[in-house]
């Protein structure tokens, strides 16, 4: 068996053993502590660039569902293939068992290329993570030497999106959704509530459609590579038409609005981020993927804190004053995930459906 | 948020630990009050089991032992005039109080506040039908279920189901009438079986073979909630859940079926209004995402303390502050300290929990598995993979096996399909044969329908010894495997057996070599810390576990010689169960305040010990010698204390020493001296003392000469027991005939010690402490039952009350000649026989006993503390109090869990069968015989007793009783020779017939059936099978009907003169503060 190895930023090396693609790769080493949901994850777009850590040991139980569509979308996917660089656990389940379960977690990522090592104390890795922070790494196999390349420099947007406008569901009002990445279950979340979603690129001047409410989706990197959205939703600001938006989506709604964005040391990738709905005593679980936020110093005077994070007080949300705007950080639609706030997509369409004015 | 109108709470506890009620109630009881006592609240406890952490002074503010029922909690409500109560933190006992508290106006009357839970919630999940109503309210599906009262509606309740089905007779006791049928002529039969039972039969949607899946689930007033914990059964519905292994996090869940599972129990949570915490069971489909709730418990649960120690999150701590007033985002992670408590922990390792079963204590009982609990303690351990935690695990239930494979061919079964089908508590090896045998994952869960996932994951173990049994020596066994290996939890034992093979070689040195080859490749394990956010945040945490799997320590040693090793109990067993784990918890708060670390090693999750608030490091995980050698080659320690967790440190002493591991107290060869009975005997000898006569042999022959010897009765213990209970005294050349030919193998390697059994002896027990040999502290108690009862099984007073005082002093005098010759340091217990003032030494433990927290709190003197500070040699005072000035008494009784065991005949012996106690205080004997006797579930008859006195020696013992009955105008009914003799002495009873005379009337199970009965008395007489049987089914019956029943004369007698001498009223409603 060839010999493979994660090499950090910092020098640290720690040999694992391959179960997924050998290829050597490099890229952003991130760390979620999920319990459940690595088809989800690994289909998430927002990992785009990324190499992902589980600090849950045992991976790969319940094998990897079926690939079956269901309203143009995978049923079981969040996308259309795996968007993570590499995975990185401790415990590879070579053994699977699952009614649903079509193929193995490693044939999978084999399948797209996708390299996987196992072996490795994924806690001690985490603790190197946390305490310097997200960092440049690499997957190294025996004779295949590799640069590091910080993905972050890259627009991970323009990856992870679309290149064609598509549309979902039926409704009598249309939601355009802004693609910067989007997980397919903010699509399922929007159709199931019996509108039409209108899906396009990320740099599509979607002031130039007809719709009844303007969807920011979640995606990958840095917000700030994203200029040419901002410019777009700082027009649709200007207009009344309901926005909601998610996790990037909150950062870029964020961005037009004036706030400021920064890097967080290791971010948030997991499922039991507590968010507490500013001025209440209700808080939230929420599944969480992100790397950067809103500075809440920076939020303009006729915008306000929706949600913050009660551990580090960082900021989960935003929201106008008084037009109906509003985006989280963290990821309503879960999948994976606590499904907790999904009431919050209720919100955005009873918006369109009944506009009110406050 | 604090409501600050609460300022004064009554909290009920458990009472004596039970089947289905044990440990983890003592420590979700003492969280509370920690948690309530941080908030300024006074808290007053009523809870009878001494022997808890709970009931210590520094835990609650005021502490009742009585019974934790409705009379006597409203006679502590009268005289504390509290704020509110808390219902959820004392089982099932606490909660139905509780009802009956509410039901019978008395929360109203005296304007007491619930805290938490309200009561109407409660009884909302307890009512099963008002529970399913509620849940499809909101949609939530529980098993389809229909009732029918003809054999026609079934089959048409059938077809409206679909098969399988379970059929149950309504209001029939242990399932009887019950069963699975999966086609219309299996119904038919089972119907038709059923209707004999009653008139109503259920028919149920059978769920058996789905998974079974529970969550722990959190609500404030504010209606957040969380999940702390989800947790899946390794045995598929169909197995309580008590019974099960169960494992967490969930490992064959997807993320949609967790998440949807999820939601469901927060839905359910906030239907039902919880404010605190309530558990959410349910079966999963193993072929859809098609879900059953199965049940719901409103209130912390054994599942609830395993969650907790699973996570780190202290749930009934929580629990408590949000009864409080309190918001989940306004309280902190215990953990890290700084995030909130509003969070669901992330795990990064994975906990295993297996039952503990004692089920050979049992004479009758069936060793399957199934719906009832039958198991007495559990263990949970903790990997970085299912294969290292379940292997962990299976070392700590303490049963002799050493993991999933290398166990010695004892376990042989036989047929492994019918342990598959049938499971008993030995499936699980069943499942490592089955491998042996060539069977496949996929026909093994044919079989067994446990997730393909688990199996494949025991395959891997299986697997791996494969490997390793292709090496013959440890020299050839490349590093790499061996690494493997440990990675899946072998322990150093099993590859010494794998590898080794020898059956000459004594493997325990065997291991040592393997220990001492890997060290040489470093082959070591690593300690994690368990901080609920596999990582997230720092966590300052002192709660660990040690793993193969992983690359660096999460912590630092400090090498400083300031750290001491406590050993706890390990799994709660019959014999050993929470009083270990308070002399545990005692000695590690006494290592504290010395200005030590203590660092706790012990992995049973329903302990106190076991709570990482509570010492300086507590490491989770196995108290083998591997392993606390592996803990003291990191620690360093400046010794270990192995003198508080029962049997299992102790047996370590010998080991250690010879590792070099500093021991604190009696040394090693002493505790050798003690433990081993032919050095002990010499000893006695030497010093002149007495014991009973006996000797190890190993023939018959050698057996029948010495019994001629020593006469009958005799007292055998074989070392290999076939069936039936390991120890028997047997009367007559018959009786020990039938016994060596049924119960005992006898020969070289398997002897038998038969020892002069002395009738009619007292027994009294000696619980010390000692520095360098001298005495320092005592406490001297005394049974109620003649010797042949064993001690965890007697009613103990304390103060001794009816010893002549030549007794206590010869005693005394032994004890003390004991103690220099085995120059004790620490805690110690001598068991004796008095009988005439001659006095004979049973046995000697150099270590505390079972009833060190019982005479400690009665006497009102730590001797935990004092033996800790002797051991640690630091100053002390020697206790002045003298038994003699003692104002009152204690009266400890046992608990026994019969009706949980189905056809387990309920009688004493001379192996032990209780699983709890209580301590009650009272101003003489009899008040506190009788509020300890009605703490175990005993009720005052009032009109009708049922007595069959057994030998003429019972006879003799109750005729007093009878006549006090008959004056204070009770029924008396009585079996033949019983009738006979109180006739004869002027007593007048009602004849009643024994159980095999059916014509005759009345014949006494009818009377028990029909509940005319409201006492059985019926001392056992071990003559002829007939009696033994007629016996049997009186004792059985009064268990299964529920009317409180009393095996032993001189107990008897006593409880009646009790009853005969006092109303319900004059029992005193003290505090233990008020007994001065």
């Amino acid at each position: 068996m060839r010999k493979v190895k994660l090499v950090l930023e910092c020098g640290t090396t720690f040999e694992g053993k391959s179960f997924g693609y050998e290829k050597s790769v490099t890229g952003e080493v991130v760390f979620y502590t999920a319990m459940t949901g690595y088809p989800e994850s690994l289909t998430d777009p927002s990992y785009t660039g990324q190499i992902l850590v589980s600090t849950y040991p045992m991976i790969g139980n319940y094998g990897v569902p079926s690939d079956r569509k269901e309203n143009g979308l995978h049923r079981h996917f969040e996308s259309d293939k795996i968007h993570i660089t590499a995975l990185v656990v401790d415990n590879y389940s070579f053994g699977y068992s699952h009614w649903n379960a079509q193929t193995s977690l490693a044939d999978w990522m084999k399948s797209q290329q996708i390299p996987g090592i196992y072996g490795i104390d994924t806690r001690a890795l985490t603790k190197i993570l946390r305490e310097k922070g997200s960092m440049l790494g690499k997957i190294e196999f025996e004779d295949e030497p590799i640069e590091m390349v910080d993905p972050n420099l890259m627009n991970l947007v323009a990856k992870a999106s679309t290149n064609s406008v598509e549309t979902y569901g039926e409704g009598d009002k249309t939601v355009v959704l802004v693609d910067c990445g989007v997980k397919n279950n903010i699509i399922r979340c929007l159709i199931k509530r019996g509108v039409k979603v209108v899906r396009v690129p990320w740099d599509y001047d979607f002031n130039t459609l007809d719709y009844d409410g303007l969807f920011l989706t979640n995606g990958p990197g840095d917000p700030t590579m994203c200029d040419i959205t901002v410019g777009y939703i700082r027009k649709a600001i200007s207009r009344d038409k309901p926005i909601m938006g998610i996790c990037l989506g909150n950062q870029l709604l964020g961005l037009a609005a004036g706030c400021k964005t920064y890097k967080l040391k290791y971010g948030h990738r997991s499922h039991n981020q507590p968010v507490l709905l500013a001025r209440t005593n209700r808080c939230f679980i929420t599944s969480q993927n992100h790397g950067y936020a809103i500075d809440p110093q920076s939020i303009p005077e006729d915008w306000e804190t929706l949600f913050y994070n009660v551990n580090d007080n960082t900021n989960e949300g935003i929201r106008h004053k008084t037009k109906p705007f509003f985006s989280t950080q963290f990821h309503p639609e879960a999948s994976s995930g606590p499904v907790d706030t999904e009431f919050l997509f209720d919100d955005f369409i009873s918006n369109i459906k009944v506009p009110k004015v406050r | 948020m604090l409501n600050t109108n609460i300022k004064k709470v009554i909290v009920l506890g458990s009472g004596a630990l039970k089947i289905g009620e044990a440990g983890e109630f003592d420590y979700s009881g003492s969280q509370a009050l920690k948690a309530l006592k941080e908030e300024g609240v006074y808290t007053i406890l009523i809870n009878p089991n001494i022997a808890t952490i709970q009931t210590s002074e520094e835990i609650a503010d005021k502490i009742y032992f009585l019974p934790v029922t409705a009379y006597f909690v409203e006679k502590v409500i009268q005289k504390e005039k509290p704020d509110g109560i808390l219902l959820a933190f004392g089982g099932q006992t606490a909660l139905n109080c509780g009802v009956d508290l509410f039901r019978q106006g008395i929360l109203e009357k005296y304007n007491l506040k619930v805290v938490g839970t309200p009561v109407q919630s409660i009884i909302n999940t307890e009512d099963r039908e008002i529970f399913s109503g509620i849940l499809h309210e909101i949609d939530v599906l529980t098993p389809r279920s229909i009732a029918c009262t003809s054999i026609e509606q079934a089959r048409e309740a059938a077809n409206t189901l679909g098969y399988p089905l379970i059929i149950r007779a309504a209001y029939t006791l242990g399932g009887l009438g019950s069963g699975f049928c999966s086609n219309e002529t299996e119904l038919n039969k089972l119907a038709d079986n059923a209707f004999s039972y009653s008139g109503q039969i259920l028919v149920e949607e059978s769920i058996k073979g789905w998974k079974e899946v529970e969550y722990e689930v959190v609500r404030d007033q504010f209606d957040n909630c969380i999940t702390v914990c989800n947790m899946e059964n390794f045995d598929p519905l169909g197995i309580h859940t008590g019974e099960s292994i169960v494992v967490a996090p969930s490992q064959t869940l997807s993320n949609d079926e967790y998440h949807k599972l999820r939601a469901l129990s927060i839905k359910i949570i906030r239907k039902i209004g919880v404010i605190g915490e309530c558990n959410v069971q349910f079966a999963l489909d193993p072929n859809s995402e098609d879900y059953r709730v199965i049940e719901v418990n409103a209130r912390l649960s054994r599942s609830s303390a395993l969650a907790s120690k699973a996570t780190g999150y202290p749930l009934a701590f929580v629990a408590a502050k949000l009864g409080l007033g309190y918001g989940l985002h306004e309280l902190k992670n215990s953990v890290t300290k700084e995030t909130t408590a509003c969070f669901e922990p992330a795990l990064d390792y994975c906990v295993v929990k297996i039952p503990r079963w004692d089920l050979g204590k049992f004479v009758g009982v069936s060793k399957n598995l199934g719906s009832s609990m039958k198991s007495v303690g559990e263990i949970m351990a903790i990997g970085r993979n299912f294969e290292e935690a379940i292997q962990k695990g299976l070392r700590m239930i303490g049963i002799g096996m050493h993991g999933f494979v290398g166990n010695r061919g004892d376990m042989e079964i036989i047929d492994i399909d019918e342990e598959l089908v049938n499971p008993t508590d030995r499936r699980i090896f069943a499942i490592a044969e089955a491998f042996h045998k060539g069977y496949s994952v996929d026909k093994i869960w044919e079989i067994t329908r446990i997730d393909k996932w688990f199996l494949m994951r025991l395959q891997n173990i299986y697997l791996l010894r494969s490997q390793l049994i292709g090496f013959d020596t440890l020299e050839n066994l490349p590093a790499d495997l061996l690494q493997d290996a440990k990675k899946l939890g072998f322990s150093d034992f099993q590859i010494a057996r794998i590898v080794v093979k020898s059956s000459v070689s004594d493997m325990n040195v065997e291991s040592l070599k393997v220990r001492s080859f890997r060290k040489k490749h470093g082959i070591l394990p690593f300690v994690k810390q368990i901080d609920t956010l596999a990582g997230e945040y720092p966590a300052q945490t002192n709660y660990l576990y040690l793993t193969y799997n992983g690359s660096e320590h999460d912590v630092e040693f400090q090498h400083d010689s300031q750290s001491i090793i406590v050993l706890g109990s390990g799994a709660y067993r019959i014999g050993s169960s929470v009083e270990f784990d308070w002399c545990s918890v005692n000695a590690v708060n006494t290592i504290r305040k010395e200005g030590f670390r203590a660092i706790m090693i012990n992995y049973n999750p329903e302990t106190v010990s076991t709570d990482y608030d509570n010492c300086d490091r507590l490491y989770f995980d196995e108290l083998s010698l591997e392993r606390v050698l592996d803990i003291c080659d990191l620690e360093d320690p400046k010794g270990t204390v192995l003198s508080m967790g029962g049997q299992i440190p102790n047996n370590l002493a010998m080991k250690l020493h010879a590792m070099n591991v500093p021991i604190l107290g009696t040394t090693a060869e002493k505790i050798d001296n003690a433990e081993d009975r032919n050095k002990f005997s010499a000893m006695l000898d030497k010093l002149e003392v007495d014991q009973p006569r006996w000797s190890q042999l190993t023939t018959i022959e050698e057996i029948y000469k010495f019994v001629d010897e020593v006469g009958f009765p005799v007292l055998i213990r074989p070392s290999y027991v076939l069936s039936g209970a390991a120890m028997n005294v047997v009367s007559n050349r018959d009786q020990l005939e039938h016994f060596l030919a049924l119960a005992a193998h006898v020969s070289k390697e398997h002897p038998v010690v038969v020892s002069e059994f002395i009738e009619n002896a007292k027994e009294i027990e000696v619980d010390a402490v000692a520095k360098n040999g001298e005495i320092v502290a005592y406490a001297l108690s005394e049974h109620v039952e003649f010797a042949g009862v064993h001690s965890g099984d007697a009613t103990i007073v304390f103060p001794p009350q009816k010893l002549y005082v030549e007794t206590i002093r010869r005693i005394k005098k032994i004890s003390k000649k004991i103690a220099k010759a085995l120059e004790i340091t620490g805690p110690f217990n001598i068991q004796y026989l008095a009988k005439d003032n001659d006095i004979k030494v049973i046995e000697c433990n150099l270590r505390a006993s079972r009833s060190f927290p019982f005479v400690s709190k009665v006497l009102k003197t730590n001797l935990i503390e004092i033996a800790t500070k002797a051991m640690l040699d630091v100053p002390f005072e020697k206790p002045d109090k003298s038994l003699f000035e003692l104002d009152y008494v204690g009266v400890k009784a046992p608990q026994f869990s019969f009706h949980r065991l189905l056809n387990a005949d309920p009688v004493l012996g001379v192996d032990m069968a209780s699983t709890g106690e209580v301590g009650c205080i009272g101003e003489n004997f009899y008040e506190a015989l009788l509020k300890s006797m009605l703490s175990v579930g005993y009720r005052i008859p009032k009109k009708t007793i049922l007595i069959s006195s057994g030998p003429v020696r019972g006879k003799i013992e109750l005729l007093a009783s009878a006549r006090m009955l008959q004056e204070r105008g009770f029924t008396i009914y009585s079996t033949g020779g019983t009738h006979h003799f109180f006739q004869e002495n002027g007593v007048e009873t009602e004849k009643v017939y024994w159980p095999d005379e059916e014509d005759m009337s009345p014949n006494t199970l009818d009377l028990i059936k029909q509940r005319k009965i409201e006492m059985v008395i019926n001392i056992p007489k071990d003559h002829t099978k007939r009696e033994l049987s007629n016996g049997y089914r009186i004792r059985r019956n009064a268990i299964d009907f529920n009317i409180p029943l009393i095996t032993n004369a001189r107990v008897a007698s006593a409880f009646i003169y009790a009853i005969c001498k006092m109303e319900m009223d004059d029992i005193s409603i003290k505090s233990w503060d008020e007994y001065k």
